[in-house]
């Protein structure tokens, strides 16, 4: 079984901590991980801001990293759900205006092999307890592509629950959405604060140490929220929570 | 609020001053939450929800996809059941029509039933540029009209009120379009209603006209449906001589069995409720009981251009029961008059770009009105992607230019070749990682502004982790 690391752009450039905790954990569990270096971005800011022919490049490019591997993993709900979800529809378009199906073939291959981490963990390895030790009290946000987009249900929950130490808070208004949504965070900067404000508030009032998400965009918003009310709530993936062991932590 | 839609500012702006309403933000908030949490009891106990939202989704585009058919059955059957059917291009055609047969008539005045289309055309302003009052008897369209205000909601167009504002409504303005309020009259829910209902009383008594538009159209028989909840729609159905409904061309269905369907998904999905309380249905006219005279005013305003899109076109399945506005994170927080239409929330930022065009700066703005959570599409009855046409018209801004996009289309291409080259990308990653004691956590700027106004930036990593990975495996 050939796997590749889907690193995501943001992750690599800003948070490779989950980068690298995802690769151990993966390795830990008996995967073989490879880190295609051809990959840069999925394009989903630029095909969400209205810019789908100049995406079509990076899904070009995201399909042939990704060639020749018999899964594909990314720590991040969003950038799955542009590979399963927008990619076929880039490509259909694509098509519809007469330019072949090399699009349309490209996304229907990478679609069906393209996972979320926890998605990944939970059907494809069949694990829920990785052997993951974290002594906190955490709070799981659920992002919108992850829970709506991709359906992941309750396997972060499940993946958390069954970490050594780890206490799982309930968040009120789990399934809201916390106002980062790519651009819109720069484009409707107001609306986007307030929701990300109200979540915030959401997971202070359980006396959480951690906010955990799938996601590093809406946990960047988030934290940037935090960091700028000297928040004592820390951001954190949930990979670097399931990397850490008891003899050695990634978060 | 008062006055127009027109000349209405983008929605980030309009949405900047609503955020920090706090009174209108508590209104929403507690309206918003107590319908959505009401409305998902009442769909979870339909165990078929799932078969009846691909049925009225599917009844939908078959109609769509043979719409001239079932338009023209429709407008055999009504004239064969006694009324008249004018066909109007657009908002001004429509309002043309309507001033006309109301002038024929000899009256001044008329009472509406609640009606988005009317809504959408300004038949009211229109009317009353004729000499001509229409009243509208809806309580949350009353509350609106007097307080010379405009709605916010498709269901519930008084949203942004609360009782004590629509107390004072009521005790300052009644008075001026017929029965004061009752003195001392306090804001408790039964008396509003009951001060409501005898103002409206008067009115339903000596009104000759009335005007509504329908939440359906059969066209086997020509019937035409309204759904309503307070029997003011009954009175205004049944009371005048004359009625005229003004009906949107997408709310054909073929058959009485095809409604069947949605007398099930609307009443669940906008009201909460299993059975809608007072749902008239009407044929024409029949002699000795009801209106005499029966006019249909079947609209366009933009429709068949919306249905030339094939991916827009689904935003023609709506049936108005506004669960998507329940459910938004952004209707919640920015308000429904800062989508600058009567078509406020999700729907309407994907229904008014493509029934007014994108031209003016509040429609080119409100496809990106949304952080597309995905959470309309999930409550949807009639299974509207809203945020695949959120993203499918953004790509019509973004190719009208305008307004910062040739700007942003530049910074997205070079942007572009950047990540088509990883070894640029790469070096791009190691020169902010290594100058990153340098970086600043708020940055001024277009873009970096707005984020850092509320948000600190990241800090940034030692080293990326394409690094990492050519160091350590």
């Amino acid at each position: 079984m050939r796997v590749a690391l889907f690193a995501t752009c943001v992750n690599d450039a800003v948070y490779p901590s989950t980068a690298i905790a995802t690769t151990v954990l993966l390795e830990r569990l008996g995967v073989q991980v490879d880190f295609p270096a051809a990959q840069t971005c999925c394009g989903q800011p630029q095909y969400n801001t209205g810019y789908r022919r100049e995406t079509e490049p990076l899904l070009r490019r995201t399909a042939r990293a990704f060639a020749g591997y018999d899964q594909v993993v990314a720590p991040s709900g969003s950038c799955v759900a542009m590979v399963r979800d927008h990619y076929p529809r880039i490509g259909a378009k694509a098509a519809a205006e007469g330019r072949g199906s090399e699009l349309a073939d490209h996304a229907a291959s990478l679609a069906a092999r393209t996972y979320e981490l926890t998605e990944f963990l939970t059907d494809v390895l069949g694990v829920t307890d990785v052997g993951a030790y974290f002594p906190h009290t955490v709070v799981y946000h659920p992002s919108c592509h992850g829970l709506r987009f991709l359906g992941l249900g309750d396997r972060p929950r499940r993946l958390l629950e069954a970490v050594k130490g780890l206490e799982l808070l309930e968040l009120p208004g789990a399934d809201e959405c916390c106002g980062f949504g790519g651009t819109f965070a720069v484009k409707n900067p107001d609306v986007s604060a307030a929701m990300g404000a109200d979540k915030i508030s959401n997971a202070g009032a359980t006396g959480a140490q951690v906010l955990c998400g799938a996601d590093n965009s809406c946990l960047m918003h988030l934290g940037g929220l935090l960091h700028r009310q000297d928040s004592p709530l820390r951001t954190l993936h949930i990979a670097e929570i399931l990397a850490g062991t008891e003899e050695e932590t990634h978060a | 609020m008062s006055g127009t839609y027109l000349g209405m500012p983008a929605f980030p702006e309009a949405a900047r001053s609503s955020t920090r309403d706090t009174g209108l933000r508590a209104n929403l908030t507690h309206a918003t939450r107590t319908i959505r949490d009401k409305r998902a009891t009442a769909v979870a106990e339909l165990d078929d929800w799932a078969q009846l939202r691909q049925a009225g989704k599917d009844i939908k585009d078959r109609t769509l996809r043979h719409l001239e058919h079932y338009l023209t059955q429709a407008e055999q059957a009504v004239t064969a059941a006694g009324g008249t059917v004018h066909w109007a291009a657009d908002a001004a055609e429509a309002n043309a029509v309507v001033a006309d047969l109301v002038k024929a008539t000899g009256e001044t005045e008329l009472v509406k039933v609640k009606s988005m289309a009317t809504q959408e055309i300004g038949l009211n302003e229109a009317l009353a540029a004729e000499g001509i009052t229409a009243y509208e008897t809806d309580l949350a369209e009353l509350i609106v009209q007097l307080g010379h205000d405009l709605p916010s909601h498709i269901l519930v167009p008084a949203i942004h009120k609360n009782r004590s504002e629509i107390r004072d409504i009521f005790t300052e303005q009644m008075g001026r379009w017929g029965r004061p309020a009752p003195e001392g009259l306090t804001d408790d829910p039964a008396e509003l209603a009951e001060a409501a209902r005898l103002h409206l009383r008067e009115k339903f008594l000596r009104a000759k006209v009335g005007v509504s538009g329908a939440n359906f159209l059969v066209a086997e028989t020509g019937t035409l449906v309204v759904l309503e909840s307070e029997g003011n729609g009954r009175m205004c159905l049944t009371l005048p001589r004359t009625l005229i409904s003004v009906v949107g061309i997408e709310k054909v269905i073929p058959t009485w069995r095809d409604l069947e369907v949605y007398l099930q998904l609307l009443p669940r999905s906008s009201t909460a409720e299993r059975m809608n309380p007072y749902t008239t249905t009407w044929t024409g006219t029949t002699e000795g009981d009801g209106p005499q005279d029966f006019h249909l005013v079947l609209l366009d305003n933009g429709r068949t251009d919306t249905l030339a899109d094939q991916v827009g076109r689904q935003a023609l399945r709506c049936i108005r029961c506004s669960a998507c506005l329940n459910v938004c994170p952004v209707y919640e927080r920015a308000g429904g008059h800062a989508y600058g239409s009567p078509y406020p929330g999700p729907i309407g930022a994907i229904l008014t770009p493509q029934l007014r065009g994108i031209q003016s700066e509040i429609d080119a703005s409100l496809p990106y009105a949304s952080s597309l959570c995905g959470a309309c599409y999930d409550v949807c009855p009639v299974a509207i992607d809203i945020p695949e046409v959120l993203v499918h018209l953004r790509e019509q801004v973004a190719d009208q230019g305008g307004s910062g996009h040739r700007l942003e289309r530049a910074a997205i291409k070079g942007a572009g070749w950047v990540l088509d080259h990883p070894a640029l990308l790469a070096a791009a990653e190691r020169a902010a990682s290594r100058t990153r004691a340098l970086h600043p956590r708020r940055l001024p700027g277009p873009g970096a502004g707005a984020w850092s106004r509320t948000r600190d930036l990241p800090e940034l990593p030692a080293e990326p982790f394409r690094d990492w990975w050519r160091k350590h495996r």
